[in-house]
């Protein structure tokens, strides 16, 4: 039978209308998925029990589409077709990229779009189309632990993405067939998990040291809205140095300088690692290394360690600085500083941003699934499980300042960033020349004063304007953002009444156009699936109900029924499992019904009957359900 | 009249009720509903009412109210796992049929 969870006294749902959510974290090293079952926040592990999902996706000809710890092992041997972190290409333009790209060894394919794409053995490929892959991952294995489809998610992605990136990622879970509840910022996420939002309003500062990236967010939480009010980072510092580190103090210790090569730096990096963590549990650690001819012994304590690290550590201060200097807040204000990132396991991390912001920082929740269980939580308020008085909705803030581009190249915002969304805001304009009759509208994002600066969203002109002398003209500029985030300008000349307005699509996002064929493409592929998957459904119903009609004849067949109802039972019974071996998934759906039918009468009967013998010796009134 | 729990749905209702904070045991009940006739209903409890039976299992309250005890008497609670999927069964003596999903049953 189906498995239960204990839900909040009257919100039992009828059944097969649970409305099943999750939570996810694509993140840049790995990703994860989380759910709310019996009011808790659970990440959901694969069937080998691994909670985390490398985000790499390897296109190959010999193996198709890998995705996880198989594209991870191929990362140093297929390095052209497996593709990793690809989270830090999203919604960007190759130009953006290119000084990262150096140091990628993937080929980069130019398109019109001006998104990039990479060359594989399966084609060209967009970073959409490669985080769509992990999402489908996760998506499986959501599905498969719930038992459903799944109504929606949240999905979360960095304070500092931009309008492009998030909308990238949405594409990404479109693409995936996922319904995206919200995109959560991720420090939010982790201060959700804590449950911070139904403590006291104030400052929160989210730590997060990830592998390979540092980011540091200083939030508001006002009226149930976490605000960013800063947020700062690395994006080349993390765990991962930690192990550099270690391994070259090993190199050091045990003379293999003039030894090195990729094989021995590997396992090296593998024991830096595992030292490390058991450093965070123990005072020292014992180290052997046994490559070919080299045997090596030794112990490393975590007084070492923490001499060898504390250069990183410090690093992270700097950040830190500058994030509260951005947010123009003192220590004192700090209500809570959370720990997001399997780094901050380190007992050295914690002392140090403990001492830092003068502040014990949150640890209960294991750092590596903080920001997953956080965006669990959300997801299962929005699909609407938990209405309860305690749950209440954040609402979505623009990550960053909206605005049109003035004389000067110059930016004039119109919505700064950080305000609650649904919005819409408006600004009066004028002309600069006599006799103007256009006026060129470019919207821009960004926290810069200069265009230059900033994201380029949408140009349009506004043609009509009556001829008049300079600045007499009167141009209102309307700014609005929807609940989804996407953003329509539209002007106005107020004296004539002439209208031209745009609805913004992120410069480097995918067009509809492409979105719809890329769906198109992998329905061409789901056909098959789908009509295999809706034979076996039949084929199980046929199986279910001829197992429980058959069981109800041999109790009450003779008891309840007369012989020619029996004989079209029989019949029916017979047609059906003649049948149920075709492939007609639609031909066996019809003789499920029949038999339904014909089996209606006799049901009834045993139902009355039944109740009739769970009604001896009681009260009717106890029974008036 | 009795009602009983598996040590595994005792030790799991003890931790999601001390996660939650509060509330003094789980509510067991049926509804009128789905495609067999009745459904299950599992939920925490505030407040035990005044037609409610308790029954304690292993430290914990298990709380049914005079109708559903009708069709629930014998039964037990148990927590398990298929596949990926974990959560509580109702190993009820009474049920006859179970649509397929098992869901929803009738007696």
């Amino acid at each position: 039978m189906a498995l239960l969870q204990i839900t909040e006294p009257g919100q039992s749902t009828t059944p097969h209308q649970h409305r099943l959510s999750v939570g996810i974290d694509l993140g840049t090293t790995h990703s994860l998925v989380a759910t709310i079952r019996s009011g808790i926040a659970d990440i959901l592990p694969d069937s080998d029990g691994q909670c985390l999902l490398p985000s790499v996706v390897r296109y190959s000809k010999e193996a198709g589409i890998e995705v996880g710890d198989l594209a991870k092992a191929k990362a140093a041997v297929d390095p052209l077709n497996t593709i990793a972190s690809v989270k830090r290409l999203m919604g960007r333009g190759l130009a953006d990229v290119s000084h990262t790209a150096n140091h990628l060894p993937y080929q980069f394919v130019d398109a019109d779009v001006g998104m990039p794409r990479i060359n594989t053995e399966l084609g060209q490929v967009s970073p959409v189309e490669v985080s769509a892959e992990i999402l489908k991952v996760l998506r499986d294995r959501a599905q498969e632990a719930l038992g459903g489809e799944l109504s929606g998610v949240v999905i979360t992605v960095p304070a500092y993405f931009d309008d492009a990136q998030r909308q990238a990622t949405r594409d990404a879970a479109r693409l995936a067939g996922l319904s995206v509840l919200r995109l959560l910022n991720e420090p939010t996420a982790a201060a959700v998990a804590y449950g911070l939002e139904k403590g006291d309003e104030g400052i929160h500062v989210i730590y997060d040291l990830g592998g390979g990236t540092f980011d540091v967010s200083i939030l508001q939480l006002n009226k149930g809205v976490f605000e960013v009010l800063a947020t700062a980072g690395d994006s080349a510092l993390g765990g991962d140095d930690m192990d550099q580190v270690i391994a070259e103090w090993l190199i050091e210790q045990a003379g293999l300088a003039n030894k090195l090569e990729h094989k021995l730096l590997r396992t090296l990096i593998e024991q830096a690692r595992s030292a490390k963590e058991l450093l965070t549990l123990r005072s020292e650690v014992e180290i052997k290394i046994e490559y070919e001819q080299i045997s090596w012994r030794g112990v490393l304590t975590r007084e070492v360690f923490e001499g060898l690290v504390m250069a990183l550590v410090q690093r992270t201060l700097l950040p830190c600085r500058r994030a509260l200097k951005d947010a123009s807040i003192t220590l004192d204000e700090i209500k809570a500083v959370v720990m997001v990132g399997g780094a901050t396991r380190v007992p050295l991390v914690r002392n140090t941003v403990g001492t830092f912001f003068e502040c014990q920082p949150l640890v209960d929740l294991d750092p590596d699934k903080v920001v997953a269980l956080g965006a669990a939580r959300q997801a299962d308020q929005l699909v609407g499980n938990n209405n309860s008085a305690a749950g209440l909705l954040l609402l979505d803030v623009t990550p960053l300042s909206l605005g049109i581009a003035t004389m000067g190249g110059l930016v004039e915002k119109i919505i700064p960033r950080n305000t609650p969304i649904p919005v819409a805001k408006a600004q009066e304009f004028t002309t600069f020349k006599d006799g103007q009759t256009a006026m060129q509208l470019h919207a821009v994002q960004g926290e810069r004063e200069l265009v230059d600066d900033c994201r380029s969203l949408a140009q349009f002109v506004l043609h009509g304007i009556p001829a008049m002398v300079a600045g007499a003209a009167k141009i209102k500029v309307s700014f609005q953002v929807d609940a989804d985030g996407l953003l329509s300008v539209s002007a106005e000349e107020l004296s004539s009444g002439v209208q031209s307005r745009v609805q913004v699509k992120p410069s480097y996002g995918l067009t509809d156009d492409e979105i719809t064929a890329m769906l198109r493409d992998s329905m061409a592929h789901a056909a098959d699936d789908v009509a295999s998957r809706l034979l076996k459904e039949q084929q199980m119903d046929a199986e279910r109900l001829l197992e429980s009609v058959q069981a109800a004849l041999a109790m009450d067949g003779e008891r309840l029924l007369e012989a020619r109802e029996k004989e079209l039972i029989l019949q029916a019974m017979h047609n059906l499992s003649d049948n149920m071996t075709g492939d007609d998934h639609l031909h066996i759906k019809k003789l499920i019904a029949t038999l339904n039918e014909v089996s209606t009468t006799f049901a009834a009967r045993r139902m009355d009957s039944s109740m009739q013998a769970a009604l001896k010796g009681h009260r009717v009134d106890e029974i008036d359900l | 009249m009795a009602i009983t729990m598996s040590m595994a749905a005792a030790d799991r209702v003890k931790s999601f009720l001390e996660a939650r904070g509060h509330g003094v045991g789980v509510r067991l009940a049926v509804k009128t509903t789905g495609c067999s006739g009745m459904a299950y209903v599992l939920e925490f409890v505030n407040e035990i009412e005044t037609d409610d039976s308790v029954f304690e299992n292993q430290g914990v309250k298990v709380i049914v109210d005079a109708k559903s005890l009708l069709y629930l008497d014998g039964t037990e609670l148990d927590y398990g796992r298929e596949g990926l999927n974990e959560g509580f069964k109702f190993n009820n003596p009474n049920v006859k049929d179970t649509c397929g999903c098992g869901e929803s049953f009738s007696i």
